[in-house]
């Protein structure tokens, strides 16, 4: 661990949250504070996803089902039995990793197209017991009264609050991803990624690699989770379990770079100024789908390795300070 | 007790349907080994056609079968060569990615132009009526239709040239090169015919159920499970696990609040993929 | 060395952007500025369309009249809408970016409760008052809250007026509810399904189905098979309507129904026979005659909104235009465009205008919902051929006799 300290690239990392931090507190700006936040789900779920895509290789097209579930056990927690907040988010985040260790042994054993297919069942089986189950208030959900905030200082503090947490979170994803990459056991996953048969021959444990990956994977998403719906104060089975957000996580992890650290964080970034922009623009909201796919094909046909691929290439030195 | 059986004649009916739906995809996904993510598009673009076809030209609906079925084929041809040519043999991240990002763009460019509102095309074909129960003459019209197509592309496979080549490429691509088949041709029509049974099927589903630009979706994972329980890559097993699809939303339905029946598909779906990993019939591989 | 200074120069340049915010907008000194979402795409758009229409005529006859009148001087109404694409994620963004970006004062909710729910937090969270149009469940508002304005019914009364009608005809009707998974729609159906208990009815389906359902085959087997002879249920536009083209197809032979929302909408008649004798609760028919105390009477808002759109409005027009027509008074009453001093206008607000009466709750637990407003009972019956829609129920509104049973008719 020390030994990561000392490079560069952990700097940078901080460098990074410094600014995210600081840059909404200059000013006061509210609308910066929450175009950031959602910059920060996105680099969330996609450095995590990244984990499983970038280094194994394997497509999980689910992965908002850590982000609703971990939304949902928070959520819950909070309004049925009167948890305070940071107990809700730790026990959402080991609650969804140690379910997701579960289902990993289950669907991992799948390759190639088959996992991806199992992981969407998993996340429309969800979104569908959700939709029935009572106590979560099936298709209504779960609605927070305002007396929540007021451990945190009110709506308006807690905005801020949550704000803070959710960068931690960020930063946490990041150093995560970095952590993994730098160590023995990112080494094995990589292999994993490279050719599985053979790693497996190599003495890679395979399975158990895998399967601590994907719990892993898990963890910070839902607490993300968790910190994005108390802030709504209201969560649904529709919300909560948007495919279109695992696409988003996929198609920012392609876009960056999948396998770095630094472009997964950048893509999202850039993909969230993107989308924010074509949130309300006239011309353009009806095709936001279109322009994230066209970019998704192109990046996909002519520039596989995304960004940081591209960036790699053109300056190879790059690649000893960042990852 | 007569209501059951009626549920599951109304499945066996749609199941039909579905088990249409999803050839297409097995087929592409037999052949080259490509899951086409624009195909729950593709039946919507059927639907689109029926639509389009019976408004402005107020011709019978199921005429508009031989348009959808050619138009389908051309834009499948044109898919393939945009997006699949240079994924086949790549890891299946990127044809998965690539067809799909194909799709972002066509759904965004249909909801710009029509919007997600409800399009509905009245078909009037008289119903059997046994009991107190009805089965609408739609259904029955599309369950025998379906059958129709599925014995065609059967027939297809089997017994003409082209087919031969499909069957040859989808088995060993290589050994079929060396013997001289045109392998990307052949594989650019596999992808046209995997998209035009998807846009027939669309025509189909469109005289039975009305259909938003989103549909789609639904009936695109309804393809996965109909592929993932006959068997990927094979027509008749699609077939049947339609038929397998419908059976049990039919018997399932009399006995279970109706909103549980979409957990039971998806959980079955999952606990299938885990428990049978190429699909229940699947004894060869690429077994066309 | 040379690289980490290139990305650090590289970071800079990327988080530069962020700390050019786009130039604040000063309201301008006579507008008042007003913001929404509308789901101009998405599963709710037929609707949501609807209900700006209303909204949006309100603002033209006010600009046209030369504004809002606060105290001496005259202030136009300027909207900011953005479409939601009927996505809960998104209209929490786009509140956000209406109340700190362009610095709406006012605003007015999305359509449907689910949305409505969302839009809520946010205007709670800073403070902005919310007229709430198109969202009828209670939960919202029972959360505790300050600024927020129901003017249309509660979801819990929807369906009184045809459940105490049928249970008049047919005190041993067998009822099968079956609707659509939202939280409007279920909190229709629980109010609906404790009403029909109490006045001796049997239910004998209960169930729900997913929003996306498409096939209500299976569904409409299970309402033959139970025996029921009324139903009670449905959704929005999309699945009332196919349900009402299934249930007649297959022949379910029911001798009533009811339908949430679908009936309500003039597109309802373009199912043909399969519309006729269909019931919905309506929030406003044209058949109703109120005596408003300000702003027009029900005759003129329906011509004045024909002559602008060419189409006829339904009762999502009229809570549109409602909203703001209550606003607008509030506003003059007030003499200010102080939050607080319009919302307690607004708490004290008791009113007839053409869309029927106007009061809301003040408690702390039920601040802003609705308690004077009534439903009405309206059903699709043939005139001349043609299939029109009438107010049956309460006698004081009626425009014609209720059709009972529906199918010894057909």
């Amino acid at each position: 661990m020390p030994d990561i300290v000392r490079r560069p690239f952990f700097s940078i990392i901080a460098l990074v949250i410094a600014i995210f931090a600081l840059a909404p507190l200059w000013g006061n700006d509210v609308d910066l504070r929450e175009s950031l936040v959602l910059a920060a789900v996105y680099i969330t779920l996609a450095s995590n996803l990244n984990l499983m895509l970038g280094y194994t290789g394997y497509v999980n097209f689910g992965s908002v089902v850590f982000f609703g579930l971990g939304g949902y056990i928070c959520v819950w927690l909070v309004s049925a039995h009167d948890w305070p907040l940071g107990w809700s988010l730790l026990a959402a985040g080991l609650g969804v990793s140690a379910l997701a260790f579960v289902f990993g042994a289950g669907i991992l054993r799948l390759r190639g197209h088959f996992f991806a297919l199992a992981t969407i069942g998993i996340v429309e089986a969800v979104q569908a017991f959700a939709s029935n189950f009572d106590p979560w208030g099936g298709a209504s959900g779960i609605y927070l009264s305002t007396e929540v905030f007021a451990p945190l200082g009110g709506p308006r503090r807690a905005l801020w609050v949550i704000y803070f947490a959710m960068i931690a979170v960020m930063g946490l994803s990041l150093y995560l991803s970095y952590a993994i990459k730098t160590s023995k056991f990112g080494l094995g996953l990589l292999a994993i990624g490279q050719n599985e048969d053979a790693a497996a021959i190599l003495g890679v444990p395979t399975p158990r690699y895998k399967a601590l990956v994907y719990s892993a994977s898990a963890f910070l998403p839902a607490i993300a989770g968790g910190l994005y719906f108390f802030k709504s104060a209201f969560i649904q089975p529709t919300d909560a379990f948007d495919l279109t957000l695992s696409t988003e996580a996929i198609v920012i992890a392609m876009l960056g770079g999948q396998g770095t650290v630094t472009g997964v964080a950048f893509g999202a970034y850039l993909y969230e100024q993107l989308r924010g922009y074509l949130l309300t623009s006239d011309t353009f909201s009806h095709f936001q789908l279109v322009i994230a796919g066209a970019l998704l094909l192109i990046i996909v046909l002519f520039f596989p390795s995304g960004l940081m691929g591209w960036l790699y290439a053109r300056f190879p030195r790059l690649q000893r300070v960042l990852e | 007790m007569l209501g059951f059986i009626a549920s599951v004649i109304d499945g066996v009916l749609v199941g039909l349907v579905y088990g249409l739906a999803a050839m297409g995809i097995t087929l592409i996904w037999g052949v080259m080994d490509v899951i086409n993510l624009t195909h729950g598009t593709m039946i919507v673009a059927g639907m689109f056609a029926l639509y389009l076809l019976t408004s402005a030209f107020g011709i019978s609906p199921y005429v508009t079968l031989l348009p959808a079925l050619a138009g389908g084929f051309v834009v499948g041809v044109a898919l393939y060569w945009i997006a699949v040519h240079r994924m086949v043999g790549r890891p299946p991240l990127m044809s998965l990615l690539s067809t799909f990002s194909v799709n972002l763009v066509l759904i965004g460019v249909a909801t710009g132009v029509w919007g997600t509102v409800l399009f509905n095309v009245e078909v009037s074909v008289p119903g059997l009526t046994l009991g107190r129960y009805t089965f609408p003459g739609v259904h029955i019209v599309a369950a025998v239709l379906a059958a129709v197509i599925a014995a065609g592309l059967y027939f297809f496979l089997r017994r003409t040239r082209l087919g031969k080549a499909v069957r040859a490429v989808a088995n060993n691509r290589e050994a079929a090169e060396l013997v001289g088949v045109p392998t990307t041709q052949v594989l650019s029509v596999a992808f046209g015919f995997g998209v035009s049974l998807a846009c027939v099927s669309g025509v189909l589903i469109g005289t039975l159920f009305p259909f938003t630009i989103l549909t789609g979706d639904s009936y695109l994972l309804k393809s996965f499970i109909v592929t993932v329980l006959g068997g990927f890559g094979n027509p008749v097993g699609a077939l049947i696990g339609g038929l397998a699809l419908g059976v049990l939303e039919g018997a399932v339905t009399p006995f279970v609040p109706v909103s549980w029946t979409l957990v039971i598909e998806f959980v079955l779906f999952v606990l299938v993929l885990i428990a049978f990993p190429g699909g229940v019939f699947m004894r060869r591989s690429r077994a066309l | 060395m040379k690289a980490h200074h290139l990305f650090a120069a590289a970071a800079v340049l990327a988080a530069a952007p962020i700390f050019v915010t786009a130039p604040a907008r000063a309201a301008d000194a006579d507008t008042i500025v007003i913001g929404m979402t509308e789901s101009q795409t998405g599963a709710l758009n037929v609707d949501s369309v609807a209900q700006q229409r209303g909204i949006d005529m309100w603002r033209d006859e006010v600009n046209a009249a030369g504004g809002i009148k606060v105290g001496d001087k005259h202030y136009k109404v300027k909207f900011v809408v953005y479409d939601d694409q009927s996505v809960g994620g998104r209209v929490q963004q786009l509140y956000t970016r209406l109340i700190n970006q362009d610095h709406a004062q006012f605003l007015f909710g999305p359509y449907s409760s689910g949305l409505t729910a969302t839009a809520a937090v946010i205007s709670e969270q800073y403070g902005r008052l919310m007229v709430i149009t198109g969202g009828a469940e209670e939960k919202t508002l029972e959360l505790g809250n300050k600024y927020l304005f129901q003017a249309i019914t509660p979801a819990g009364s929807y369906l009184a007026g045809a459940v105490q009608v049928l249970a008049s005809k047919n005190p041993h009707a067998k009822v099968a509810m079956v609707y659509s998974d939202d939280p409007f729609s279920k909190a229709v159906m629980a109010a609906a399904k404790d009403l029909a208990k109490k006045a001796g009815l049997d239910v004998v389906i209960d169930e729900s189905y997913s929003p996306s359902t498409t096939d209500f085959g299976p569904i409409v087997n299970k309402i033959i098979s139970s025996n029921a002879d009324a139903f009670l249920g449905g959704g929005h536009y999309a699945d009332g309507a196919t349900l009402a083209r299934q249930m007649y197809d297959q022949k379910a032979n029911l001798k009533w129904v009811s339908l949430l929302v679908a009936p309500g909408d003039a597109k309802f008649a373009s199912l043909g026979p399969a519309a006729f004798g269909v019931t919905t609760g309506s929030q406003w028919e044209l058949a109703e005659k109120f005596t408003p105390q300000f702003g027009p009477t029900g005759a003129q808002f329906a011509k004045a909104f024909f002559d602008k759109y060419k189409i006829e409005a339904d009762y999502h027009s009229a809570s549109g235009y409602v909203g703001g027509l209550l606003l607008q008074h509030a506003i003059e009453q007030a003499g200010s465009i102080d939050t607080d001093k319009v919302a307690a206008k607004l708490n004290a607000m008791d009113v007839t205008t053409f869309y029927g009466k106007f009061k809301v709750a003040t408690d702390p637990k039920h601040h802003g919902l609705q308690v004077a407003h009534k439903m009405v009972l309206a059903q699709w019956q043939r005139q001349n051929g043609k299939l029109v829609r009438e107010v049956v129920w309460p006698d004081e509104a009626k425009s014609a006799n209720l059709v009972y049973p529906i199918n010894s008719t057909q």
